[in-house]
């Protein structure tokens, strides 16, 4: 569905800011009905790889074919209609405050140029399948950091695209509510067999949302393969530290310093 | 005394009303796509224009920074060239407008620039075309801020129309120099005052009250 060939991208020197070299080679194949997770620390490039995709950035040399398409030289007019195929979900959510959440749902397919009863047909199945049928006509302002998501996961699928682009959609949220969202995301990518690219710093999104995992450090993929593989055996030293990360807030029997004030006070109240 | 004095008072309100909507309006008009072009010309912004960002900018504060007073004289031959004349209600509003437009350019450039970056990033992952980011997503989010600008333009304005009455263009400004202060009668003066604070005050309430409607961040 995607392949990324040789894909470089160097920020020009700016006043103030020398250049910078984000993407140094990256070869991604990501297949049909997939989701890939995408793995590095801070300044590894992974938001730079995934606005490659969309070309909300324009990759310095190498190619981005999108479903046979190398898009990376269409022109640029072209290029909404192009993106209207992909839909995108942000870490902030990114909702517009002066819409509703059905408002908002329906923003991709205005933009299209669609009708009242066609995004009225399109929004309708959306809002049970991300739970949000009460808050149909709230504002965002009214929702939590969970709903807003899902109205931002909503509006991606709205105007059915093929793939979806995640950049750190669970960073901003606590884990219970990123449990529930990537939940969410396992379950659509289940029932409408769409493709997703899956952005993130923390291990445990990986585990319980992707298939496959490329680890990113310094503007190449270290590492990349099936999750199950990558985690019962890192070779990388990038992707041994990320587990490491993981491994340290789930260490047994031993609270960590943030936590043994909490649990005493549970344990009070008890 | 109130008798004869109260008919020129609502005359004079309403023409001070009337030159301060009329310059808003058509200010705004020029005024809008000016400030939006400020805010989204810049490199690497939706219309990307430097030469424009460049001329533009320098003369909308050059018009800002001359007094009021000096545009109005200043611009006379222009204002006869539009109107046909230079005195009277319709006249001012040419000075009024010119005014306007720079100030109003700016408090749309700056509301524009307040929206969040990441709305516009979605935008054109949505794959909108740069004018529908505009329409559909820049002044939108920005309308709260550009009532408030406008209710702060419309204020202003108010003072200004009290100026050129001074340069022979009636409303309350004229009532108040000519009557108030050339024929010594305090009281017109203060009932001009009063009338004027209320007009203001008025103008404050109703842009207040639309941007409160408008805005839906803090519900």
């Amino acid at each position: 569905m995607i392949r990324l060939t040789d894909l470089h991208k160097t920020y020009p020197a700016r006043r103030g800011s020398p250049e910078h070299v984000a993407l140094r080679g990256i070869d991604l194949d990501i297949a049909a009905g997939e989701i890939v997770g995408v793995i590095g620390r801070s300044g590894a490039g992974k938001s730079t790889l995934i606005r490659c995709i969309n070309l909300l950035e324009m990759p310095t040399s190498g190619r981005v074919i999108v479903d046979g398409t190398d898009v990376t030289t269409l022109a640029k007019r072209d290029l909404p209609l192009f993106r209207r195929q992909l839909g995108m979900v942000f870490q902030h959510f990114n909702l517009l405050s002066s819409r509703t959440v059905y408002d908002n749902i329906a923003l991709p397919l205005e933009l299209a140029g669609a009708s009242k009863a066609e995004i009225a047909a399109a929004i309708d199945p959306l809002l049970p399948l991300v739970g949000l049928e009460d808050k149909r006509d709230r504002y965002p302002a009214e929702l939590s950091g969970g709903q807003k998501q899902r109205v931002g996961i909503a509006r991606a699928l709205s105007s059915n695209p093929k793939v979806v682009l995640c950049d750190e959609v669970t960073s901003a949220l606590d884990p219970e509510t990123t449990r529930q969202i990537l939940a969410l995301l396992r379950d659509i990518n289940k029932r409408l067999g769409l493709t997703m690219v899956v952005i993130t710093h923390e291990m445990a999104v990986v585990k319980q949302l992707c298939d496959r995992v490329a680890v990113m450090d310094g503007g190449v993929i270290v590492e990349q393969g099936a999750v199950d593989g990558i985690f019962a055996n890192p070779q990388h030293p990038t992707t041994q530290s990320l587990l490491a990360d993981e491994f340290l807030d789930f260490k047994p029997g031993v609270p960590s310093r943030a936590a043994s004030p909490a649990s005493t006070s549970i344990g009070q109240e008890g | 005394m109130w008798s004869t004095l109260l008919p020129i008072l609502g005359q004079a309100t309403l023409e001070t009303l009337y030159m301060v909507f009329a310059s808003l309006a058509i200010g705004a008009l020029v005024g809008l796509p000016l400030g939006v072009l400020l805010a989204t010309s810049g490199r690497g912004e939706l219309f990307e224009a430097p030469v424009f960002q460049k001329t533009i900018g320098p003369i909308v504060n050059a018009t800002r920074s001359v007094p009021f007073i000096i545009l109005a004289v200043a611009i006379i031959p222009f204002t006869r060239f539009v109107v046909g004349t230079s005195i009277g209600t319709s006249a001012a509003i040419v000075p009024l407008t010119v005014a306007a437009i720079p100030f109003i350019a700016r408090i749309i450039e700056g509301a524009v620039r307040e929206v969040d970056g990441g709305l516009i990033e979605a935008a054109h992952a949505m794959g909108a075309r740069p004018m529908q980011v505009v329409t559909k997503v820049l002044l939108p989010e920005a309308l709260p801020a550009i009532i408030h600008g406008l209710t702060l333009t419309a204020v202003t304005l108010v003072g200004y129309s009290a100026m050129v009455g001074a340069v022979g263009a009636g409303g309350l400004g004229d009532l108040g120099i000519r009557y108030g202060y050339q024929r010594f009668r305090p009281d017109v003066m203060a009932a001009v005052v009063v009338t004027l604070i209320v007009v203001v005050q008025a103008v404050q309430m109703l842009g207040d009250h639309l941007a409160r409607k408008a805005d839906k961040r803090n519900i």
